[in-house]
């Protein structure tokens, strides 16, 4: 806090006024709502409602879908973690290189981050669409019998590119920067005693990046969790047989489409925990670590 | 470093060169479909080089439109995804500056309240509450509006702490000079807090620019008029599942335009939008 402050009775109200408005109208009171109707159960056209405690969530958790949903939202963050994680750090650890042109190589990479979700997954569906897209049609060639619209496997790779591509660019910047931390003194010590590239790369450069590999692998997984809801509706609509249908998927898909707002909000309720974990992760242990 | 390659520093360039293809890879693809009849496309007989319908095709996406269920041209959406994300992006750039103004610069009751309850909803994003809060929208009339389609998404944490972070580093003497000046709250906010934010704001406005622009589920939720489509929505209504009638050609121009304002927003500031990103993130 500050020493000089002003003393003004109604001003610091009125200028925190439309944030705070905006906040309890826009974030609380839906929160809260969420969580109310978490304990509701609507009949099927939504005449009446009654309340039934925790219902809503012993259903959802006696579900083998949501397990099957849960299963795929984890294996979908893993596989897009681990894919643009470690393409990002390969390229970054080239550009650290002093490089002529090292600049217009960073240009080149990082500007895919201002895609849109939903237009990454139509350029994507548009290269793997199985009677058209150029990829298939590769694919096709090497004796694949290539089709994401019948395949479950073949709709999870497709998306799991898509999400890939998009945050490759955003852990670039991020390693990058942390490589750009890594004191060079400590690099060339070791040159010097004789470690080889490799050696220095996961002996040195590696254990030092750590900080920055954590704190990402948390906003990849935030990212995989939420921010890819326009790739699949985009691409698949969670489809085909609910193959590729996340978490954030299914709240939107239920409520919607299936009209089942109680169990819609049940699983609003748990996403929110979830988010509140990883955001209290970030926080607590990747905050006070991590070096830009 | 300390070694002398051989080959120099061919190894690096080749893999960032290779990276950089990969990267570009399905926008040039998009970039041919948007050239091509549609014919071409839907055979499966797409060359992978651009074709001879470029101005053709575009002239149909932005002042036509497609055949299909979607008639709007895409000028339209262009525009409502530019007002969109205007207003986002100025709208929690105001709004925070001031929160954050008073949250730093004022004693106050309840002022550690009014920190907290901007603080927890960074744990809130719009994904986990989308149906309650699309019911308070239609129930406040903001259906295919412009203020529903910005007001929740202007509140958030992210930018008044990133204020409150740069005015807790502005040196006190400021305040205490402007004060011995005469200058009152308004004064010395308008004289010497905002020139000195200035680059704050302009980062800031490139991260949330881009975040504006690219909203889906939310636009999808609020808008039931095909006037009111922002292009990311409109893109997506494009494809259609039978997919004879898709008009691929049409629907990569589409994202060819969808995707040029943010691009260049990265591209033509990338110290700021740097900047703007590593501040966001602390």
């Amino acid at each position: 806090m500050k020493r000089s402050v002003f003393t003004h009775r109604l001003l610091p109200y009125a200028l925190l006024g439309p944030q705070i408005a905006i906040t309890i109208i826009f974030f609380y009171w839906p929160a809260i709502q969420a969580v109310w109707q978490s304990f509701l159960l609507q009949d099927a056209f939504g005449l009446s409602t009654m309340f039934v405690g925790l219902e809503n969530y012993a259903t959802l958790i006696g579900q083998p879908e949501y397990y099957h949903t849960l299963v795929n939202t984890l294996i979908f963050s893993a596989l897009v973690a681990i894919i643009s994680l470690s393409l990002a750090l390969l390229l970054a650890v080239q550009a650290d290189k002093p490089l002529r042109a090292g600049g217009v190589y960073r240009t080149l990479l990082i500007w895919p981050y201002a895609v849109a979700p939903a237009v990454a997954g139509v350029l994507w569906a548009f290269m793997f669409q199985p009677s058209l897209g150029l990829l298939a049609r590769g694919l096709r060639e090497m004796g694949i019998d290539w089709n994401p619209l019948l395949d479950g496997n073949h709709a999870m790779t497709m998306v799991v590119a898509a999400a890939a591509w998009k945050q490759i660019s955003y852990n670039f910047l991020f390693f990058l920067a942390g490589l750009a931390a890594i004191p060079r003194s400590v690099l060339e010590a070791a040159a010097i005693d004789g470690a080889s590239p490799t050696r220095r790369f996961w002996t040195i450069v590696f254990p030092l990046l750590s900080p920055t590999t954590f704190f990402l692998i948390v906003v990849n997984i935030v990212y995989a969790f939420f921010d890819t809801f326009g790739i699949i509706d985009a691409m698949t609509a969670g489809g085909p047989a609910k193959a590729t249908e996340t978490l954030v998927y299914k709240v939107y898909f239920d409520g919607r489409l299936g009209g089942d707002l109680g169990g819609s909000a049940a699983q609003s309720v748990i996403l929110m925990v979830m988010v509140i974990g990883l955001t209290a992760i970030q926080f607590r242990y990747v905050e006070r670590k991590v070096t830009y | 470093m300390v070694e002398q390659h051989r080959f120099g520093n061919v190894l690096p360039h080749l893999i960032l060169w290779i990276g950089i293809l990969i990267v570009a890879f399905p926008v040039y693809v998009a970039f041919v479909g948007s050239t091509h009849e549609p014919t071409i496309i839907s055979n499966g007989q797409m060359p992978p080089w651009p074709g001879a319908h470029m101005i053709e095709n575009y002239y149909r996406t932005i002042f036509v439109g497609t055949s299909g269920t979607t008639r709007e041209p895409v000028g339209t959406m262009l525009i409502n995804s530019f007002i969109m994300a205007m207003v986002i992006a100025c709208g929690k750039i105001a709004i925070s500056i001031l929160s954050a103004y008073a949250i730093v610069y004022f004693r106050f009751p309840l002022q550690m309240t009014a920190f907290w309850v901007i603080f927890i909803t960074l744990m809130l994003p719009v994904e986990v509450r989308i149906y309650p809060t699309y019911k308070i929208a239609a129930d406040l009339n903001l259906l295919d509006t412009y203020a529903g389609l910005t007001l929740p998404l202007v509140a958030s944490a992210t930018a008044t702490l990133l204020f409150r972070q740069f005015f807790m580093t502005v040196p006190d003497e400021l305040v205490e000079a402007s004060r011995i000046d005469g200058a009152g709250p308004f004064r010395f906010f308008k004289d010497t807090l905002l020139p000195l934010s200035r680059t704050n704001m302009a980062a800031l406005f490139v991260i949330l620019f881009i975040y504006g622009w690219n909203q889906y589920l939310w636009p999808l939720l609020i808008t039931t008029r095909d006037e009111m489509q922002t292009i990311v929505i409109g893109i997506k209504k494009m494809i259609v599942t039978a997919d004879a009638i898709t008009e691929w050609q049409l629907v990569m121009a589409t994202a060819m335009l969808a995707m040029l304002p943010p691009v260049a927003v990265v591209v033509l500031m990338q110290k700021l939008f740097v900047r703007g990103l590593v501040e966001t993130e602390k």
